[in-house]
Order: structure tokens, then C-alpha cells, then sequence
């Protein structure tokens, strides 16, 4: 019968009804929600990173100014993945020179949306001071970096939002938004380059307050590591507004160390060095 | 020229002389056990030249009026096993002073043998323990005596002697202290600023207990956080760090007293977004009547003001102390407001401004500060720092210094 029958007839009109909507359907999933698609792209990356335990790594930061000055910062970082989603990895971090804030440490339990506990040690009064952590978007240590770039990088902590795909820099990228769910966020939103090939961030552009470009990071020189854990060795990061630029070189990284939740509290600051 | 020969410090001769030779030969010997698994040395520390320039001429007797210079050298060495279970550190401290023999002095802030093993920690030697919160008195750090010859904040602190065995768990920590070794406190000499009317006569000590600097003492603390809050609290009994002081007719000088004492103390902090709120309180029995002592207050922080990377904090804590005013040590906390402003700038080179005001609240006795520093370059840091003295009411233990307003310059080296 035709279709003006089969509405006047219900019972006859089922097997229509049923086509319609295997076609709705099917249109739905092949135009992906780009919402949904940015959040699998994003959690494709993070979840190539799962299983690395824990890992210590040493960095040089060079912090060079728009004249083209450098000085340089080295550190220790040390981290501790946390398999419970709802909340963070622990991480700290050691100063190891200039001479002067050698020894001072930052510990941190990275939460989701809440701020992260830390504490800071002062290795001239032999002092633990828990900091409040709602200064996500102040310069770590004078650099380019945000403290929000620096610590843990967790899925649940933004809203993501698949815009295109494009070759950068000889590879195929999905190129998705995400924008900061937590408070105190000095940015208004992200965009990031991931690679189709390994899932790997290559590239991010961070967008201040006002929403205009303030820097650009760039990642490079990755490594694989067992487990088929990568890693970048080398961070650039370029303040779009002053010329600024910080880059971040790590070495040795080493995993599966062997540290666990005690090597992450509070009271292990004094016994640093 | 600087009595070097005569005084090394106001300590007895045995403090710190044997104690560095009985370490060096321990350490030595340690290092040797862990030669095959190699380990991790370091060397750093700092050299300092500084100058001190005081406003007004000095009142009392012997007192050179004259800027003050002092060099001050402060080595660290560490070692750490491979396996990280073994440490060992000594930092040796040595300041020589152009007008006050009594400052020139020498200490092993730190010379101890750390050995870690799952949960617990043992300690032995010399080591400097901070507790506290606070920023304008840190009331609840007992564990070592005050450096006083160095500055009167209270926050350069004497090596203390001792084993300490502690443990890490998932409830807490808990640490138990044995200091088998009493340090005296260091006071200003005839020719130095800084002091009261009258001479501490350091070699006259007196002690409750009858084994003197040898008595035993004990504390037993336990500290942990749960979400925004930290604390401490902790039990102690031993001789106290904070000395009476008896006057003698005779030479016209004072001696320290020491007395038996337990205390205990709590220290708390709430963080809460940009806000620190902080509280320490000790009740202590042994000095005439028991009585309690607190500061309390906060720390609140504007972040990036006026679009810049510089951080602007404000302090602001109230002190009160119940003590005896005849039975118990002289305290200048007894009823104060502070309010200070911390300021640091986030450069490259951790430019950071502190300065602060103490009023007492009964008799408008005033305390000022100021500190900031800065690095240059890589390896030199300069440090400026002033303590005014104003309007020092007779009945204040501070009256004598009430002339002694001063600015610090000191450059340091470090490396």
C-alpha cells in the first residue's frame, strides 16, 4: 500500500515507522555530535598515557626573554598516577638550582574540579606551608607556564569540542577545543592538535580572559617508553603578546620507580635532601 | 680584633667541637658501608657579607657605636644511598663579627644520619625542626634554641642533638624525640646592640635539673591534614628553651635560668581559596602558675593584582600570652596585633617584599620590619632588612633596644 494508506491504517505503517528511524538513527552516528567526538579524541590521548605507575624526570627550564636573555631553572619531577578517576595524580616537584631555591619543593594531590591540595618547603626555615592552590593562572616560577599547564593534566577537567582535522607539521591532527570546567582558570578556552597516529598532543594555543591569543605551545621530540607510554622531551612555549618564551627539556625520565602514596605526603618534604 | 681565641659562641666547650668531630668520624665511616652502591653527594650552601647601620647612637655601657660587619659562612653537605634509605647531611654555620665578640660564633645547625625503612624514620645528630603557622611569632617551635646573637625574630635556630623515630601512615605522622643535650641560647656581648641594659653573663647559667645541659628531654608529636585543614599537636617536657633571667648584685650582669617545663601545643591551619586561617596555642606548667599562650589569624591573597604576575598578601594575627610576669620568661606577645604585607613580584629573579607592624594593645609599643630580596644573576641574592623600634613603653622587655632601630644589607654567594 502507499504511504497515505499506511496512515490511515496505523497497524500497517509499523514496518515504515521502523525504516524512518533506522535512517534517522543511522544519520545521527555517521554526523557525530562534535561535542562527543572532541571528548573521544581527548580521552584517546589521555588514556594512552594509563599505566605508567609513576614516573621521575629531570627538566631544564629555560626562561629567555623578548631580547632573547635566557636564564635557566633545573628541577625534578616526580610523579604518581592515581588509578581513581574522580580525583588527580600527586606530583613534586624539587628545585635544583638557581643555588638559592635549592631544596624548595611543591607537592601537590591534583583534584578535579576542586582546587589542588599543596604545600610548599622552604628549605631555609625548614618549613612545610600548605598553600591555597587557587592561583592556577599565575607563572610558575617567573616562566611562561601557568601553574594550571604544570600540573596534572586530567580528562574530567574540561569540556571538549571536535573543530577539524589538518596536517601539522607532517602529521594528520584532530584538532579539538576544550574549554577549562574548574574555577580560576586563566583561560577561556584551548585548542589542541592531537596526531591520528600515536594520540599525542603536538600543539596548543591558549586563549586568555579576553578570549584573544596569549601563547602557543609546541611539543616535540616524543619518545616511546615500555608500555607504550610516549613522552615529549621538549616543551616550547611562546607568549604570543610579549615575546616571551619558556622551553621546557626534559631528561631521564625513568617509570614504574617503585613510589607509592607515602612518597607523596606531606611529611617526605623534609626528608628531601 | 675578634676575641676568636677567647669564645668561640657563648656555648660550654664541649657542645659543638666534639659533637663535629664524633660526626665527622661517623660519617666517614657510614659513607664507607655504602661505597659499592655509590650514592649521591652534594655540596652547597652560601658566604654572606653583611652590613648592619643603626639609626641612633647606643645607650648602654661597652656598646660601640659604629655600622656593624659580619661575614657568615654556611656550607651543606648531603649524601643519599641509592636505595635512598640512608642520608646523611651536615651544615656547619660560621659568622665572624666587627664589633661584637659574642656574635662571632660557630654551630652545626645540622650533622645527622637518616635511615628510612617503609614507614618509619630514625634520626640521630643534630637537625633543626620547624613546627608552626604563624608569621609573627612562631610559638609552637620548641624543638630548637634560638639563635639570638643572630637576629631577634626568633627564626635562626641552634643545632639540636638528638635520635627522633618516626613513622608515616595513612592516619598521620607521628614523631617521638630524644635530645639528650640541652643548647644554651646566645645573647649580645658588652660591645653589642641589640640587648637589654645589662649583660647576659652566659657562664653563670643555672638549671632546675640537676644534670644541667644533660637532661633528657621528650616530645611527642603527631600532625596530619584532612581536606583544607593541617595540624600538629604535640607534648613536651624537658628543659625549657626560653630562659628567666636572676640578676647578680654582684657584677652587675644577669644569668640565664633554665627551667623544667612541660608544655603542650597545637598548631592549625584552614585553607580556603585565597584565604590561610591559622592558629597555634601551647599550654605550658613549670614556670609559676600554668597559663596558655595563642596567635591566631590569617593570610588572604590577591593574585596577579592590577594585571600584573605580582601577588599581593595580606597578614594579620593577634597574640596574647597569659604568662607570669615575675615566675615566667619575658615575652613582648603579650597582648599584640600584627598586621603585615607580603608582596612578590613572580620574576625571574623571586624579587619578594615582607613587611609587618606589632602594636601592643595596652601600651602602643611598636615593632616594625621590613625584608626583601632578590637574586642577581644566578648565584647572588641580596637581602635588605630593618627593624624599627618605636614608642617602647618602660614596662616592655624590649624598652632597652628601643634605640635600636637598624637596616640590614646583606649580599650573599651561593652555590
Amino acid at each position: 500500500m502507499n504511504t497515505l494508506q499506511q496512515l490511515h491504517h496505523p497497524h500497517k505503517s509499523v514496518p515504515l515507522i521502523l525504516a524512518v528511524l533506522t535512517v534517522i538513527t543511522t544519520a545521527a552516528h555517521a554526523e557525530e555530535e562534535p561535542t562527543d567526538r572532541g571528548y573521544e579524541v581527548a580521552a584517546r590521548s589521555d588514556r594512552s598515557d594509563r599505566g605508567f605507575g609513576d614516573s621521575t624526570v629531570d627538566l631544564k627550564m629555560i626562561l629567555r626573554n623578548k631580547a632573547g636573555k635566557e636564564t635557566t631553572r633545573e628541577l625534578t619531577l616526580r610523579t604518581l598516577e592515581i588509578p581513581d578517576e574522580s580525583v588527580g595524580d600527586k606530583s613534586l616537584i624539587v628545585f635544583n638550582s638557581p643555588a638559592d631555591i635549592e631544596g624548595t619543593a611543591l607537592l601537590s594531590h591534583a583534584r578535579i574540579l576542586d582546587p589542588d591540595d599543596q604545600w610548599l618547603y622552604l628549605p631555609a626555615l625548614k618549613r612545610v606551608k600548605r598553600i591555597s592552590s587557587v592561583n592556577k593562572s599565575g607563572p610558575f616560577v617567573g616562566s611562561e607556564f601557568a601553574f594550571e599547564d604544570f600540573t596534572a593534566l586530567e580528562l574530567e577537567k574540561y569540556e571538549y569540542k571536535y573543530l577539524n582535522t589538518e596536517a601539522y607539521e607532517g602529521m594528520q591532527c584532530d584538532i579539538v577545543e576544550r574549554i577549562p570546567r574548574y574555577e580560576y582558570s586563566g583561560y577561556t578556552r584551548q585548542v589542541s592538535w592531537i596526531d591520528q597516529d600515536v594520540f599525542q598532543v603536538r600543539k596548543v594555543e591558549f586563549y586568555d580572559r579576553r578570549g584573544d591569543l596569549l601563547k602557543i605551545l609546541h611539543l616535540t621530540d616524543y619518545r616511546k617508553y615500555e608500555g607504550d607510554v610516549w613522552r615529549s622531551h621538549s616543551f616550547h612555549m611562546v607568549n604570543q603578546q610579549t615575546g616571551k618564551s619558556t622551553d621546557l627539556v626534559y631528561s631521564n625520565y625513568a617509570f614504574k620507580t617503585g613510589m607509592a602514596d607515602r612518597d607523596f605526603e606531606k611529611g617526605v618534604l623534609k626528608r628531601i635532601r | 680584633m675578634i676575641g676568636l681565641r677567647n669564645r668561640l659562641g657563648s656555648q660550654p666547650r664541649t657542645g659543638p667541637g666534639s659533637v663535629m668531630a664524633a660526626w665527622s668520624v661517623l660519617c666517614l665511616s657510614l659513607t664507607a658501608f655504602d661505597v659499592a652502591g655509590a650514592g649521591e653527594h652534594s655540596i652547597s650552601g652560601y658566604v654572606a657579607g653583611e652590613a648592619r647601620v643603626f639609626f641612633h647612637s647606643p645607650i648602654h655601657p661597652g656598646q660601640k657605636d659604629e655600622p656593624e660587619l659580619s661575614l657568615a659562612v654556611r656550607p651543606e653537605y648531603s649524601y643519599r644511598s641509592d636505595t635512598r634509605d640512608h642520608q646523611l647531611r651536615l651544615v656547619p654555620f660560621f659568622r665572624l663579627d666587627s664589633v661584637d665578640e659574642r656574635r662571632t660564633h660557630a654551630d652545626i645547625r645540622e650533622g645527622y644520619w637518616r635511615w628510612l625503612a617503609d614507614d618509619w624514620e630514625l634520626l640521630i645528630g643534630m637537625d633543626k625542626v620547624f613546627w608552626g603557622v604563624a608569621e609573627s611569632r612562631h610559638l609552637v617551635d620548641i624543638i630548637n634554641q634560638t639563635d639570638l646573637v643572630e637576629d631577634i625574630d626568633g627564626e635562626d635556630k641552634l643545632g639540636q642533638p638528638m635520635l627522633m623515630l618516626g613513622s608515616q601512615r595513612e592516619w598521620g605522622e607521628v614523631q617521638f624525640y630524644l635530645m639528650p643535650y640541652f643548647r644554651e641560647r646566645t645573647f649580645s656581648g658588652e660591645s653589642g646592640r641589640l640587648r637589654r641594659g645589662f649583660v647576659v653573663d652566659t657562664d653563670g647559667v643555672e638549671y632546675e635539673s640537676g644534670s644541667r645541659e644533660y637532661h633528657p628531654d621528650l616530645a611527642l608529636r603527631y600532625s596530619h591534614y584532612l581536606g583544607d585543614w593541617d595540624f600538629g599537636a604535640y607534648y613536651f617536657y624537658g628543659t625549657g628553651r626560653e630562659p628567666l633571667f636572676r640578676f647578680q648584685e654582684t657584677s652587675e650582669s644577669v644569668v640565664p635560668v633554665y627551667t623544667l617545663i612541660h608544655q603542650a601545643g597545637l598548631d592549625l591551619q584552614y585553607t580556603h581559596e585565597a584565604w590561610l586561617w591559622k592558629f597555634e596555642g601551647i599550654l605550658r606548667e613549670g614556670q609559676g602558675d600554668p597559663f596558655g599562650v595563642l596567635v591566631g589569624g590569617f593570610e588572604y591573597t590577591w593574585y596577579q593584582v592590577a594585571q600584573s604576575s605580582a601577588d599581593l598578601g595580606l597578614l594579620l594575627e593577634y597574640n596574647y600570652d597569659g604568662r607570669d610576669r615575675i615566675d615566667a620568661p619575658p615575652t613582648v606577645f603579650d597582648n599584640d596585633v600584627f598586621v603585615g604585607s607580603r608582596f612578590a613580584l613572580n620574576d625571574e629573579q623571586s624579587s619578594e617584599l615582607l613587611v609587618g607592624v606589632t602594636v601592643d594593645v595596652d601600651t602602643g609599643t611598636t615593632f616594625g620590619f621590613l625584608e626583601a630580596e632578590r637574586r642577581i644573576g644566578d648565584e647572588w641574592k641580596i637581602e635588605i632588612q630593618s627593624r624599627i623600634f618605636a614608642n617602647v613603653d618602660r614596662s616592655d622587655p624590649a624598652f632597652g633596644l628601643r634605640e635600636d632601630s637598624f637596616l640590614n644589607l646583606s649580599v650573599q654567594r651561593h652555590f
